[in-house]
């Protein structure tokens, strides 16, 4: 099975968005690689919940609206998007960049969330503990640096890009620079407001992230009142992919606690 | 049709130990600064700064300074220290500031401010550049790539309007707000100093420059003549479509030049230097060149493919000579290619980048004696006769 593929228009915003499952609601965002293919994880998700996994405004073949500016922007788009749809008591996953908009959103309002899971999110900065410049990256280094088992690395190098493949991965890196270039990766008055989040919130990270280091998990685990960490072993920033099974199960099980 | 000649340098740093690139794969951005000296480095100041006075006393046109960040590749960080150096010491020579990268400043007023100062103590000898920067000055500098062109056209309109609107006036922008547009002192020339828009091609670029409202002279820089003549034909296309002929004066040219007795010493001499230069000096990866935003989307194929080969590879003496990048040969060679190319494409200005990666300073003396005896004499007498012959035709 495979997301059911739409195209819908949110605050004057066409996105594309993939869907599928039946259950409550979760809402994924995704990080700055982009969004738009139904991956394993979702697949496995979407035996539990409805999924919901829009690409962003500014990534893939969703559009860029004049008003995108910050990942605070993005967060009121996504507090649109649910009352759009008319979502109840949703699961809020968000990863990476994804993570990060998803905690400016809870922070804004949680009246619509029922758990909030922040894998390996992007947001806050920590002194001393410097993120990867990952604009400086080539583009084999962006794939390899993403995961502790390279293998994963290996297939997916394997694959030649298509003209087209390229063209979004530049629309992609072009947005993510216009909301994270400066300050890299986070909003500084964010960690302020994170004491706002009441409702339950499940944090992930791969103890090998290259790009955010795991000393980022307690940071936000203690900012976030009554939050929970996880840390997977020998995984890198993206355990959805390199730990699907585990990743998942968490989220489940963490979704059910929270009910 | 005149053709002036301003005298370009980067003042490198010359010393750069040739073997850091088994360590690093940049002169930019990540280099340490452990590998600069500043016992040589005052030495290179100076002698870089006698190299640009001598040019104004040997009569050139114009004398230009430049902006680039955190690099081994040019040390003139804050351009305005140079120009003001240069002011006083320079005699009758226009001086092109081609700096500064507005995008990269928080408070661009700053740049109205510099520039009128030196407009008023040179009493109007300067050209106000305005550029980017390169890439790598985004990584440098932590300024978003993906704001550039915007803050680049936003604090252009805010400059020039504290140079030509009776202050105080208000500026409403999205990046930048002010209460008072207040310029102490005006600039000496007005409506205000001359503009140039430095640029290595974008249609974006050109289609602003060219605008009626503005005019600018655009420069390229930097690229082989085959991209010189496109994108000149695309100013010019624009200034069509915009109702207007563009006139060589909005067009120039800068690139790499030495002169010799021959052009067999020519080449001989600048071999390693010019090498140097492009293979040690302009290093770093394409990450670092062109940060996402940098060019938009529709342009990045079109910037690629003339800048082809630019970072690629070890490259030659022969092949930039080959495409026109580095003019190169005996005073008669120069002149040749000059006005080949001038009368092909069009341009008013040439600014011949005379020193280049380790060329020393006796070599840039001769080259710029060379060029200051036979070169610009040759296209001054010739403007001279054009001159007269158009009065008598009159």
């Amino acid at each position: 099975m495979a997301g059911h593929e739409s195209f819908e228009t949110v605050t004057g915003c066409k996105i594309r968005m993939l869907r599928g499952g039946k259950g409550a609601p979760l809402l994924y965002l995704h990080g700055a690689g982009g969004g738009g293919i139904w991956l394993p994880f979702m697949e496995k998700l979407a035996e539990h919940f409805e999924v919901f996994a829009p690409e962003h405004p500014g990534y893939g073949d969703s559009d860029t609206p004049e008003w995108l500016d910050t990942v605070g922007d993005l967060a009121y788009f996504y507090l649109d998007f649910i009352r759009r749809f008319g979502l109840k008591d949703v699961t809020l996953v968000g990863s990476s960049l994804g993570g990060w908009t998803a905690a400016e959103l809870a922070v804004r309002s949680c009246h619509d969330l029922k758990a909030l899971v922040l894998s390996c999110p992007a947001g806050i900065h920590l002194k001393g503990v410097a993120k990867a410049d990952l604009f400086l990256w080539a583009p084999e280094d962006t794939i390899r640096n993403m995961y502790f088992d390279q293998t994963i690395a290996d297939q997916l190098l394997a694959v030649p890009l298509s003209d087209e493949q390229r063209m979004v991965i530049a629309k992609n890196r072009l947005t993510t620079a216009k909301l994270a270039w400066q300050p890299r990766l986070y909003n500084p008055h964010l960690h302020k407001w994170l004491h706002r989040i009441s409702v339950p919130t499940l944090i992930l990270w791969g103890d090998h992230d290259k790009l955010i280091p795991p000393a980022y998990g307690p940071a936000y685990q203690q900012l976030i009142p009554g939050s929970k960490l996880d840390v997977f072993k020998n995984c890198g920033h993206v355990p959805q992919t390199e730990r699907t099974d585990e990743w998942v199960r968490r989220i489940v099980a963490f979704a059910r606690e929270a009910a | 049709m005149s053709l002036k000649f301003f005298f370009f340098h980067l003042m490198p740093y010359a010393a750069l130990d040739p073997d850091y690139d088994k360590k690093y794969n940049a002169a930019w951005v990540t280099l340490p600064n452990s590998y600069y000296d500043p016992k040589i480095g005052h030495q290179l100041y100076n002698r870089y700064l006698d190299e640009i006075e001598y040019a104004d006393a040997l009569g050139w046109d114009g004398v230009c300074v430049n902006e680039h960040h955190q690099n081994a590749y040019g040390l003139m960080p804050i351009p305005g220290v140079m120009a003001g150096a240069l002011s006083r010491r320079t005699k009758n020579s226009k001086i092109a500031v081609l700096g500064r990268a507005l995008p990269l400043l928080n408070n661009p007023l700053v740049v109205a401010e510099e520039f009128a100062m030196l407009d008023n103590i040179t009493g109007g000898r300067l050209v106000a550049g305005f550029v980017r920067g390169i890439g790598a000055e985004y990584h440098s500098w932590g300024a978003n790539p993906a704001e550039s062109h915007d803050r680049f056209h936003e604090a252009h309109d805010l400059i020039v309007q504290a140079w030509t609107q009776p202050g105080p006036t208000k500026f409403e922008g999205k990046y930048y707000h002010f209460e008072y547009v207040n310029c102490w002192p005006r600039p000496y020339q007005q409506p205000h100093p001359p503009i140039w828009i430095p640029s290595q091609g974008s249609r974006e670029t050109i289609e602003w420059a060219s605008h009626p409202d503005r005019k600018y002279t655009y420069l390229q820089t930097f690229s082989p003549v085959s991209a010189l003549a496109r994108f000149v034909k695309m100013y010019h296309e624009a200034a069509a479509k915009q109702g207007y002929q563009a006139t060589n004066e909005q067009i120039g040219w800068s690139l790499p030049a030495y002169a010799a007795e021959t052009d067999e010493i020519a080449r001989r001499e600048a071999k390693p230097h010019i090498e140097f230069f492009l293979n040690k000096l302009l290093r770093m990866p394409q990450e670092m060149l062109l940060p996402p935003g940098y060019i938009s989307l529709a342009s990045m194929k079109g910037i690629l493919a003339a800048k082809r080969g630019i970072s690629a590879g070890a490259r030659t003496i022969d092949e930039v000579i080959e495409q026109g990048i580095f003019l190169c040969g005996s005073a008669k060679t120069i002149c040749e290619r000059l006005e080949k190319y001038r009368e092909e494409i069009g341009f008013g200005y040439i600014l011949p980048q005379m020193q280049f990666g380790t060329l020393p300073h006796e070599l840039v003396t001769k080259s710029t004696e060379i060029f200051a005896k036979e070169i610009i004499p040759y296209f001054r007498a010739k403007a001279g006769a054009e001159k007269k012959s158009a009065r008598a035709r009159a």
